[in-house]
């Protein structure tokens, strides 16, 4: 059955899905050398004989990611493991140069936790995590020749640079229950994975960097007829979508998954256990390798690495050092801030939230830090194709500007303009306002003066005004500003003008 | 009767991508039956108070404080490479796998 929709097919079936996230730790080494973990260098730049593979070579294990892996297990309310131990995952593709990857398979070192999901209209969903272990990423292969993917090329060429970049990979349970909202469930797991990362500080969280990948496993069962306990329907043979990069993509994906694995059943068609590839100019997956012959890693024992121990006492330490979980620090300034739904959603959304926390912090009321923010200071960012912190402006100085404002220094407009100073440079708010001459001309003689002018230019709008028709004013008010090349406090030559007519305001 | 079938040992070949013939094949799983069957025994010895063991020396807790140290010249680490390209390690073209 072609042309099948994903709300005909989720009133057919009933999903089932399961998420592996791969996080790239920010620690200034490697998981078992001393090359710099840095992204952007030359290639081959960043490598040595452990992390190349080479012979009579010997990993010794990065504590501050050992570190970093606990606090995160701790995060997902994972118990950590008192013995852990690395294993080798063998096999054969040129991003490993060693032949096998340094992974953790029967002894991870954070097991069991689960982990609340808040949707956007509030709905919590509990994600089992099964585990949440430490392994080494792999080199990045460019594929030469062809079109630049895999079919077609030529030859390959092979920048070990992040190869043994550490990562922790964290594998859910299965997650039932979701039936329609399961792509919001699965883009809101992502989504809360890397705000923690972010809040723990162990990760930049960037996945258009895949310093965050996910790939995403998803089967279909057949819905539970009306009364009966849809859990007790046997799961279905499921695919797993690797390399999904981006929280669109795995909405995505999750929809063409669904689609087409319904599709298939609905012609009495098997849906086959494989790996399949995302492609995101289509939005669809194409098939990998087949599981059954590429799966057999054959790990054991990494016999070159001692177990991982970790002390009650640290496991303890570091639980404190936890940062608050952000679902929680998001309803706790939601509420502090007064601001609606859409409004955190939106500065979520735009990663503005620690930034108008700042702002706040520094002086400025919580509704003029979030305009600024995701105002002028978004259309700015966007303009330039950077992110709001890589502005060349801080908190403090929104801050500073507001203060301007509420001062009535500056008005709205000025205010503008005096960022566009700190943006181009020129120091701080209060240094742009001095430099640029931007203060509101609040001086009565002067705007008195302004405003005869321009009245004697319109001699008809005094008589209007006088008729009862006050809105006419609006042309001296904007005659004046034009004059004052903005700076002039529109309320007060409002009055000015009134007055002059005889009319109360 | 061997732990060891001659279908395991192409099976095995083929993942360590090593081209076998069929004589190899027939003389390896006949030798390397041998080899498991012994290293079976030992675990017969075993009793129910030996815990398993990835690593004979009690030692954990080895690790190394988050400091760079200097990596290799880019020359220096294509230097034992049979091909390399733009600083980059050239391989073959891999076929019949993905990316």
């Amino acid at each position: 059955m072609a042309g099948l929709t994903y709300e005909q097919a989720l009133e057919r079936f009933d999903p089932v899905f399961g998420i592996e996230v791969h996080v790239e730790l920010n620690t200034a080494t490697k998981m078992f050398c001393g090359c710099a973990n840095q992204f952007g260098a030359e290639p081959n730049t960043q490598v040595c004989p452990v992390c190349l593979g080479l012979p009579g070579s010997m990993p010794v294990v990065n504590q501050k990611a050992v570190e970093s892996a606990i606090r995160l297990g701790l995060s997902l309310g994972c118990s950590i493991r008192e013995s852990s131990r690395f294993a080798r995952k063998n096999y054969f593709y040129p991003d490993v140069s060693k032949n096998y990857q340094i992974s953790q398979y029967d002894e991870p070192t954070c097991f069991e936790g689960s982990l609340d999901v808040v949707l956007d209209d509030g709905e919590v969903v509990t994600v089992g995590i099964e585990r949440a272990h430490m392994e080494e990423d792999a080199g990045k292969n460019t594929h030469v020749g062809g079109t630049g993917g895999i079919q077609g090329a030529s030859h390959s060429l092979v920048d070990y640079n992040r190869g043994g970049v550490p990562l922790v990979e964290i594998v859910t349970h299965p997650i039932e229950g979701t039936a329609e909202r399961v792509a919001e469930v699965a883009r809101a797991y992502v989504a809360t994975i890397r705000d923690i990362v972010k809040a723990l500080d162990i990760s930049d969280g960037r996945m258009e960097q895949g310093s965050v990948r996910a790939d995403v496993n998803l089967s279909l069962r057949p819905k539970a007829a009306a009364g009966e306990d849809q859990s007790a329907v046997p799961f279905g043979k499921r695919s797993e979508t690797k390399n999904v990069n981006s929280l669109r993509a795995i909405e995505r994906a999750i929809h063409h998954e669904v689609v087409r694995q319904a599709e298939l059943l609905l012609a009495g068609q098997p849906v086959v256990q494989e790996t399949r590839h995302w492609h995101e100019d289509t939005g669809s997956t194409t098939p990998g390798r087949s599981k059954e012959q590429a799966e057999d890693y054959r790990y054991f024992p990494e016999p070159d690495l001692l177990p991982v121990e970790p002390s009650r006492e640290w496991v303890e330490e570091l639980r404190g050092t936890l940062p608050e979980h952000p679902a929680k620090m998001r309803a706790r300034l939601k509420d502090a801030w007064g601001f609606s739904d859409t409004d955190m959603r939106d500065a979520v959304n735009a990663d503005a939230l620690d930034l108008i926390a700042a702002t706040v912090e520094a002086g400025a009321k919580p509704q003029a830090a979030r305009k600024w923010w995701m105002g002028e200071l978004a259309r700015t960012a966007n303009d330039r194709g950077v992110t709001l912190r890589d502005l060349p402006v801080t908190p403090a100085d929104v801050a500073e500007l507001q203060q301007l404002v509420d001062a009535g220094t500056i008005n709205d407009k000025l205010a503008r303009q005096a960022l566009e100073g700190v943006l181009a440079g020129e120091g701080s708010p209060r240094e742009v306002v001095a430099s640029r001459g931007l203060e509101v001309v609040s001086d009565d003689s002067a705007l008195e003066a302004a405003v005869d002018e321009a009245l004697a230019a319109q001699p008809d709008v005094l008589a209007k005004i006088q008729d009862g028709k006050v809105q006419a004013a609006g042309a001296i008010v904007g005659a004046v500003m034009k004059a004052t090349r903005g700076q002039a406090d529109a309320g007060r030559v409002r009055e000015i003008i009134l007055a002059r007519a005889g009319v109360e305001g | 009767m061997s732990s060891l079938e001659r279908s395991d040992v192409a099976r095995l070949a083929a993942l360590a991508r090593i081209d076998m013939s069929d004589g190899d094949l027939d003389r390896l799983s006949g030798q390397l039956a041998v080899i498991v069957d012994a290293v079976a025994k030992v675990a017969e010895v075993a009793g129910e108070d030996v815990p398993a063991t990835s690593h004979p020396i009690p030692l954990s807790n080895i690790h190394r404080a988050d400091v760079v140290r200097p990596s290799l010249a880019q020359e220096a680490a294509l230097a034992g490479a049979p091909e390399a390209e733009d600083g980059r390690f050239r391989v073959p073209q891999i076929l019949g796998e993905d990316a």
